[in-house]
């Protein structure tokens, strides 16, 4: 089992610049089911094999995708958000980075009540190793397995799924959920979907200085998660009042410091690795 | 990005936001003209890029154009040292000269995001002129929160915010549409902080800005252009700025071990293991997903314009990326640059082996590292 992806999902991909080709022809090869491509102007034609629509409307209506991923740049990312809550899309991961934060207050509206669920922006997409490839992580390094891993980073969540497969510890699905501060899928939403997952035993979560959401998520674990977690909070030595490269990674305020996060989290039962090297062997002990 | 005081006011101004009359300012002697326009009486502020600059030294009062004139000279090209700046401090280049007004009390207004409620909240709070933070720490209570439901602040929101605050008299009708002007201006700016602090009742029932914070969204500027060129070079790091223009984000920090890594995550993350093997990081560098030839050189460039660096630590997982490419960036960057340190690396992706053979094939000072920890301890012995 798995969460969110699995060999069932219809992919569809909303925006076919360089990126969005790229990256879609890299989901195929690991077994993505890619149906069909949005991108305003080049309707009727086809990509890398699959047909390619106007509006993702169109793309519903002739291929039922039900996932899509987005590569739309970030001054019209958030439109091409909305324009797949509307057509009821029930799981969108917006690739994009740099997306204006007003902008996301409004998807965020839109989010409220409707089908859609969103991962990102800001993120690497979704991933259940051996079944489906939905978003931009490199695929060959994970493995099939039971660890559910989740993270706000890119390449730290790579690092850590690294070291997972090299101890032989394979992944049920692993989540970027984005570096942003307003993102569509929180880490209570994860840790929630990966306690129902039959087939995840073991969760990492990996959090970053700036907000709340490790914090919440500890809080959420106390009582919600009964599997065993590993955590990790980068940024212990980011001072304060910077962005750290993410836009959401930043203590203002004095507030969103590692070390708060980190006696939350400990708080909460959670292992903490004690560097980010030792991820993977935090969590072959625990199981 | 952050505006000058003087900026924000004007901003505001054009919202509807009252402010006080008054006029920036680069040298002593505009500084006297100005008080002489504003009938003497005037405050003197410096125009720098933090708080706290009444405590350094920066807000002064004039009693006559003359002594604003002196005022102004003494502050002009001093380094003020406030609690934001750091010690070393910032030069002021700019001030701005206000009329004086009759204060009967001071408010705190400020918007900004709440993470959590996905949204705009505007805080309010009677004890003005400290900073929120303080007041947040002492009593909670003493801050009203009020989310804001769609974009704007409705009026009936703001009637609740003046009525709590104990606004009353002449001063409640200006007061309510200070605050909703302020909620325009923080949504049509892509504002991520709009604050004004202290917003002033005077005694002959006005209600005004007598400071003003306006921090822009980055990610908004490309729909920004009139905001964009408010900024203000002077007031960031040199070699910030510097990456930014070669698609880096670079942080400078305190220690000696130069860091290069693909990733902000993964960037954090070596700066923390760093630590944990008994070092300190000279820097936060992302070179981002791609880590091109160009970006790695720059890279290289920015982290040694810093001399207290003695060693480099380069993190990359590539992934996707071919580290055969990558190395042969790197062997071609360290080379033009005659680069002396040594540097650590830490290479993952797909060729790692072809890449390991090209960095030890280039008859260059580099140590290769098979993992994260390796390469940390290996980077804070060389940096010793």
């Amino acid at each position: 089992m798995s969460i969110l992806v699995d060999e069932t999902t219809r992919v569809a991909v909303q925006g076919l610049g360089r990126a969005g080709r790229f990256h879609a022809e890299q989901c195929i090869r690991f077994g993505a089911h890619v149906v069909a491509g949005v991108h305003p102007g080049r309707g009727g034609g086809t990509a890398l094999g699959f047909p390619v629509y106007n509006t993702v409307r169109e793309a519903v209506q002739h291929q039922r995708p039900d996932a899509s991923m987005i590569f739309v740049p970030a001054s019209g990312a958030a439109d091409a958000i909305l324009e797949a809550v509307e057509s009821e899309i029930r799981l969108v991961a917006c690739i994009t980075e740099g997306i204006p934060a007003r902008d996301m207050v409004a998807v965020a509206a839109a989010l409220d009540g409707s089908r859609t669920r969103l991962v990102g922006p800001n993120c690497p997409g979704v991933i259940s190793p051996g079944k489906c490839k939905f978003g931009i992580m490199p695929g060959h390094i994970h493995r099939v397995g039971t660890v559910g891993v989740v993270s706000r980073s890119g390449t730290l969540t790579y690092e850590a799924v690294g070291q997972l497969s090299n101890l032989g510890i394979g992944q049920s699905t692993c989540i970027g959920i984005g570096g942003d501060p307003i993102i569509g899928t929180s880490f209570v939403d994860v840790l929630d979907l990966f306690e129902r997952d039959p087939g995840t035993d073991g969760i990492v979560m990996i959090g970053e200085i700036g907000g709340t959401a490790e914090e919440e998520a500890a809080e959420f674990a106390k009582s919600g998660v009964t599997k065993p977690i590993v955590g990790l909070i980068a940024g212990a030595t980011a001072p304060p009042g910077r962005r750290m490269g993410h836009a959401g990674a930043i203590i203002s305020g004095g507030k969103g410091t590692a070390a708060e996060k980190h006696a939350a989290m400990t708080t909460a039962g959670i292992a903490m690795a004690p560097t980010p090297a030792d991820i993977g062997s935090t969590l072959a002990e625990l199981l | 990005m952050k505006l000058h005081e003087y900026q924000a006011k004007r901003v505001l101004r054009t919202y509807g936001v009252p402010t006080p009359k008054g006029f920036p300012v680069r040298d002593a002697a505009d500084a006297r003209e100005a008080a002489e326009k504003l009938g003497g009486k005037v405050v003197v502020k410096a125009q720098i890029h933090a708080g706290g600059r009444g405590k350094g030294g920066g807000v002064k009062l004039a009693g006559s154009p003359a002594e604003a004139e002196r005022l102004a000279a003494a502050m002009l090209g001093m380094t003020l040292v406030t609690h934001q700046t750091g010690p070393q401090g910032r030069l002021v280049k700019r001030l701005l000269v206000e009329e004086q007004l009759p204060i009967s009390r001071e408010i705190y207004l400020g918007i900004t995001l709440d993470r959590s409620a996905r949204r705009p909240v505007l805080m309010a709070s009677a004890q003005g002129g400290v900073e929120i933070e303080e007041v947040a720490a002492r009593d909670p209570s003493a801050i009203l929160r009020e989310p804001l439901s769609g974009p704007l602040l409705h009026a009936y929101q703001a009637r609740r915010l003046a009525f709590w605050l104990g606004i009353s008299g002449d001063a409640f009708r200006p007061a309510v549409a200070a605050m909703r002007a302020l909620a325009k201006a923080y949504d049509e700016t892509d504002a991520s902080l709009a604050e004004i602090n202290p917003f002033v009742l005077t005694e002959d029932g006005r209600a005004v800005a007598l400071d003003a914070k306006l921090d822009i969204d980055d990610n908004s500027l490309f729909r920004h252009a009139d905001l964009a060129r408010l900024r203000d070079l002077d007031e960031e790091e040199p070699l910030e700025t510097d990456a930014i223009n070669h698609g880096l984000n670079y942080i400078k920090l305190d220690g000696n071990v130069g860091c290069m890594v693909n990733g902000a995550g993964l960037a954090m993350a070596t700066m923390d293991i760093i630590q944990h093997a008994g070092g300190m990081p000279a820097n936060f560098l992302d070179v981002g997903g791609g880590a091109s030839k160009d970006q790695v050189k720059n890279g290289f460039r920015i982290i040694l314009s810093d001399p207290s660096v003695r060693s480099i630590l380069i993190n990359i997982f590539g992934g996707i990326l071919k580290v055969d490419v990558l190395a042969e960036g790197i062997v071609a960057a360290a080379k033009e640059l005659a680069i002396s340190v040594p540097m650590v690396l830490r290479l993952e992706g797909t060729n790692v082996e072809e890449g390991r053979q090209i960095l030890a094939d280039s008859g260059l000072d580099f140590i290769v590292a098979s993992d994260m920890k390796e390469a940390a301890r290996q980077a804070v012995a060389r940096a010793a």
